[in-house]
C-alpha cells in the first residue's frame, strides 16, 4: 500500500501548493479570426504594479505567446498563443511558480454579457452627452432670443440645428430606455422606462411638428439632457452592481479545484470532484483541501475541520473515520473511500441550504424600487389627466399635447434614476477604502435597518489561529528547546508554539508521528512534543487538544497551553454596537466552556454552542419571525447558510470561499472595526437615499402644477430638471464628507 | 447672422471629433482596466528584463 502510496504522490502536483489547479484545457478557446488559442485565468493576490510586471514578464520569458495582459480591475489575465492548446498547463504553471494562485474560467459564462452592456451605456452616455451640451448651446440662444426679439427666421434656423443633433441623438441613446420599456410592454406591464421612453420621443417628434410650423418653443435640449441625467444614474448603477458580480464571479471561480484519483492500476490523476465515483480511492496530500465526504483507508492524520464544524483545534483522522469535504489535510497523506460525491456530499448540503436562503432574501425589494413602482402609473395618469382636461377646456390639440408633454418630461425620475445610484456608488467607494466591499446592490439598504447582530466564533470574534497562552511547569528555556523541534512540523499547534518562540535552530532528525506529535532521538532518551498520552500524563482524555505535552528524560513534563485569540479590537466593537442599542447573540459549532468563555469576556449574555449549520439557520429563522432585522457575522463552511438566511451578513475576507459568496459584505484585515464603519455609512446613506426621493418629491409637487397649468416653457424645464439633479447629486456627496 | 451659418457647422465638427476620440478609446479597451493603468504608469518600459532586484 505504502509504495502505491509513493509512486502515487510523484505523479501528484508538486507538493508545497496548497490546492492543486484545475485542469486548464478545457477552457482554452480556439479563435479562428486571429488563428490563436486563448485562455482566461482569474489570478489572486495581484495588487500593484509589481504583480502586473511579474506576472507579464514571467510569461514573456516562457516564450512563443501572442500575449498576456493582467487586467488589474477584475483580478484577470488573458493569455493568447498560437500552435499547440496543449500549453496551457505550461502557463498556468508559469504563473503559480511566481506565487500567485490561477484559476482557469470560462468568460462568457461568469461574466453573462456584463462588460458589454456596460461598454453600451457608456457609449450611449458619451452620445448624450455630446448632444446635451451642443443642442444647450443653440437653445440658450433661442431663449436668449426670446427676451432680445429674435427674429422667426434666425429662431427657426437654430431649432433645426438643435433637430439634427438631437434627433439621431436620441435614436442612438435612448435605446437602453426604449428596449427596456418594450419589454415591459410586451408582458404588458409597465415601468419607469415608459414614461421616460415616452417622454424622450415625443419632446422631439412635437418640436420637431413645431420648427416645421415655425413655432416659437422646441424641447429637443430637454430630451437630450434628460437622456444624459439618466444615463449617468444607469451607469453608475450598473457599475456599482457590475463590481459587486465581479467580486462574487470570482469568489466562485476560485472555488474550483481538483481532487487526486487513485485508478486501479496506482496511478494517479487529478480530476474534477462531481466526475469522482463513489467507491473510488482518492489521495489527499498534505497541506491539501479534502475534495469529497469519504471514509479513511489507509494514513493517519490531524484535520482541520474550523471550516466545517467551526471548531479551531485539529481532529485526529486513521483508518475507519469518516471525513468531510472542505476540511484541510494538516498531517500525513491520507487515501480515501469516497462515500459520497457530487450532490450527496455534506458540502453540497450546505450550498443547497445556502441556496435555499438566498432565493428567500431575493424577495427584498429596495425603496427606490417600491416607489418606482407607484411612480410610473401616477405618471401616465398625470399626463393624460392633463390632456384630457385642456382639451375638454377647449385648449385645441397643439396647446393640450404641449401642456402633456411639459408634465412628463418635467416628472422623468432624474432624482430616482441619479440619486439613488449614485448614493450607492459612493457608499461603495467610501467602504472599499476602508477595506469593505459590499458584494450585493440592495444590502446597504439592509445593513440600515438591522436591530441584531449574530456572531460565529471561530474566525469572526476570534482570529481562528492558535497562540501560545501559558506555559505550565516550565521555564523559557522549555519553550526553547520545544520549539527546536516544533519549527520541523506544520501542524497549527507546533507553528504557534514555533512563533511564540521566534527565530531559532530547527531540530534534525524529527519524527512526526501523526495525529500524536514530535519525537526526536537523543543520546540519553527520547525528546517527545505531542498531545496527552504521547508525551506528558499517560491517559489520552480523547479530546481535541489545545495543548501540547513536552517530555524531556529525567525532567517533569511540561504543558503548553494554547487559545485563540479574540481580534484585537473585538471587545471594543461589541461594546460599541451594543451602545447602539443592537441585540447582540453569539452561535457557534465549537464546544460549549470555549463559548461560554468567549462571550463571557466580550459581556455578550445569550450564546448557543455545539450547533449544525441547519440549527443556526433555524435560530435565525426564529429570530425573523420575532421580527427582528438580523445581521450575521460568520466566517465558516458551517456559517454560510445561517449568512444567507441572516437579513444581510458579513464576513472576513479571509474567510471560506462559500461563506464570502454567501455573505452580502466580506471586510479585510485582522480588526472587526469595519463592521461598525459598515453599518453606520450605511445608516447614513439610507438617511441621503431617503432624503433624496424626499426631495424629488418635492420638486415635483412644486412643477408639476405648472406643468399642468401649461407654464412650463423649455426654459422652465431645463432649469427645473438640471437643479433638482444638482441637489440630489450635491446631497449624496455629503456622504463623502465626514470620511476621515 | 449669416456668420452662424459656418460658426455652429464648425462647432459641431469639433465637438464630433471629441465625440470619435472616447469612441475610439472606448473601442480600443481603454476603459476596461482603469485600476490596472493608473499602476501601469508606474512601469519602466525600457528596464532590461533580466536586471537584479535592488532593496
Amino acid at each position: 500500500m505504502s509504495t502505491h502510496l509513493l509512486a502515487g504522490a510523484a505523479q501528484a502536483p508538486p507538493p508545497g501548493r496548497s490546492e492543486p489547479a484545475v485542469e486548464p484545457l478545457p477552457f482554452v478557446r480556439a479563435d479562428p479570426a486571429s488563428g490563436l488559442n486563448r485562455l482566461d485565468l482569474v489570478v489572486e493576490g495581484v495588487h500593484c504594479a509589481a504583480c502586473i510586471r511579474r506576472i507579464e514578464r514571467g510569461l514573456e520569458r516562457l516564450g512563443g505567446l501572442a500575449s498576456a495582459r493582467v487586467n488589474l480591475t477584475t483580478r484577470r489575465l488573458a493569455v493568447a498563443w498560437p500552435g499547440d492548446p496543449g500549453r496551457a498547463g505550461e502557463i498556468l504553471a508559469a504563473v503559480e511558480e511566481l506565487g500567485y494562485r490561477a484559476v482557469p474560467f470560462d468568460p462568457a459564462r461568469l461574466e453573462g454579457g456584463d462588460a458589454a452592456a456596460e461598454r453600451e451605456l457608456l457609449l450611449c452616455l458619451a452620445v448624450a452627452g455630446f448632444a446635451a451640451g451642443n443642442v444647450m448651446l443653440l437653445a440658450v440662444s433661442v431663449w436668449s432670443g426670446h427676451a432680445l426679439g429674435m427674429g422667426e427666421a434666425t429662431r427657426t434656423f437654430l431649432h433645426w440645428f438643435q433637430a439634427l443633433v438631437a434627433l439621431p441623438a436620441v435614436a442612438f441613446a435612448g435605446r437602453p430606455f426604449f428596449r427596456s420599456a418594450l419589454a415591459a410592454l410586451r408582458r404588458g406591464r409597465t415601468n419607469m422606462d415608459v414614461p421616460i421612453a415616452l417622454a424622450v420621443v415625443l419632446a422631439p417628434a412635437a418640436s420637431l411638428v413645431e420648427t416645421l410650423r415655425g413655432g416659437e418653443h422646441a424641447y429637443f435640449d430637454s430630451a437630450v439632457t434628460l437622456l444624459f441625467f439618466l444615463l449617468i444614474g444607469r451607469y453608475l448603477d450598473r457599475r456599482a452592481r457590475g463590481a459587486a458580480r465581479a467580486a462574487a464571479a470570482r469568489l466562485l471561480a476560485l472555488r474550483g479545484q481538483a481532487v487526486t484519483l487513485v485508478a486501479a492500476d496506482g496511478t494517479t490523476r487529478p480530476v474534477r470532484p462531481e466526475s469522482v465515483p463513489a467507491g473510488a480511492t482518492v489521495l489527499v496530500a498534505t497541506g491539501e483541501r479534502v475534495g469529497v465526504d469519504g471514509t479513511v483507508e489507509d494514513g493517519r492524520s490531524e484535520l482541520d475541520t474550523s471550516l466545517v464544524t467551526g471548531e479551531t483545534t485539529p481532529r485526529p483522522v486513521g483508518p475507519g473515520s469518516r471525513v468531510f469535504a472542505g476540511t484541510v489535510n494538516l498531517g500525513a497523506p491520507l487515501r480515501l473511500r469516497v462515500d459520497a460525491v457530487g450532490e450527496g456530499t455534506l458540502l453540497a448540503e450546505i450550498v443547497r441550504l445556502v441556496e435555499a436562503a438566498e432565493q428567500r432574501r431575493s424577495r427584498f425589494v429596495v425603496l427606490a424600487d417600491r416607489v418606482a413602482r407607484l411612480y410610473a402609473p401616477f405618471v401616465h395618469t398625470l399626463a393624460a389627466l392633463t390632456l384630457g382636461g385642456w382639451l375638454l377646456a377647449g385648449a385645441g390639440w397643439h396647446g393640450a399635447l404641449w401642456a402633456a408633454l411639459a408634465v412628463l418630461i418635467i416628472t422623468c425620475p432624474c432624482a430616482l434614476g441619479l440619486a439613488v445610484p449614485a448614493v450607492q456608488v459612493i457608499a461603495a467607494g467610501r467602504l472599499l477604502r476602508r477595506g469593505v466591499l459590499v458584494k450585493s446592490p440592495t444590502a446597504l439598504e439592509r445593513f440600515a435597518r438591522i436591530d441584531t447582530v449574530v456572531f460565529d466564533k471561530t474566525g469572526t470574534l476570534t482570529t481562528g489561529r492558535m497562540v501560545l497562552e501559558a506555559i505550565e511547569g516550565g521555564t523559557r528555556d522549555d519553550l526553547e528547546a520545544a520549539a527546536e523541534l516544533a519549527r520541523a512540523s506544520r501542524h497549527p499547534l507546533a507553528r504557534a508554539l514555533a512563533a511564540a518562540a521566534g527565530p531559532g535552530p530547527a531540530a534534525r532528525a524529527v519524527e512526526e508521528v501523526p495525529g500524536r506529535g514530535l519525537r526526536r532521538p537523543e543520546p540519553e532518551g527520547e525528546w517527545r512534543l505531542g498531545r496527552r498520552g504521547f508525551a506528558g500524563p499517560a491517559e489520552d482524555d480523547g479530546l481535541p487538544a489545545t495543548e501540547l505535552w513536552f517530555e524531556r528524560p529525567g525532567r517533569p513534563p511540561v504543558r503548553f497551553r494554547f487559545a485563540d485569540p479574540l481580534r484585537p479590537d473585538a471587545v471594543e466593537v461589541v461594546a460599541e454596537l451594543r451602545a447602539r442599542g443592537l441585540e447582540l447573540e453569539l452561535l457557534s459549532g465549537d464546544r460549549t466552556a470555549t463559548v461560554a468563555e468567549v462571550a463571557r469576556r466580550l459581556g455578550i449574555a445569550r450564546f448557543r454552542a455545539e450547533l449544525s449549520p441547519a440549527e443556526k439557520v433555524a435560530r435565525l429563522e426564529e429570530l425573523a419571525r420575532a421580527g427582528r432585522a438580523v445581521m450575521m457575522v460568520g466566517d465558516g463552511l458551517n456559517d454560510a447558510p445561517a449568512l444567507a438566511a441572516a437579513a444581510v451578513s458579513l464576513s472576513p475576507a479571509d474567510a471560506a470561499d462559500i461563506a464570502q459568496t454567501a455573505a452580502d459584505a466580506v471586510f479585510q484585515g485582522e480588526r472587526l472595526a469595519p463592521a461598525v464603519e459598515l453599518l453606520e455609512v450605511a445608516r447614513r446613506a439610507e438617511r441621503l437615499v431617503r432624503q433624496n426621493i424626499g426631495l424629488s418629491i418635492a420638486y415635483n409637487l412644486c412643477a408639476v402644477p405648472l406643468a399642468v397649468a401649461g407654464l412650463v416653457t423649455p426654459l422652465v424645464a431645463a432649469l427645473a430638471m438640471s437643479t433638482s439633479s444638482l441637489l440630489v447629486v450635491g446631497n449624496a456627496l455629503r456622504l463623502q464628507w465626514g470620511a476621515r | 447672422m449669416s456668420g452662424l451659418l459656418y460658426l455652429i457647422p464648425v462647432a459641431l465638427f469639433l465637438g464630433l471629433l471629441g465625440l470619435a476620440a472616447f469612441v475610439w478609446a472606448l473601442r480600443s479597451g481603454q476603459f476596461e482596466d482603469l485600476d490596472g493603468a493608473a499602476q501601469r504608469v508606474l512601469l519602466d518600459e525600457d528596464e532590461p528584463e533580466d536586471r537584479p532586484k535592488r532593496g
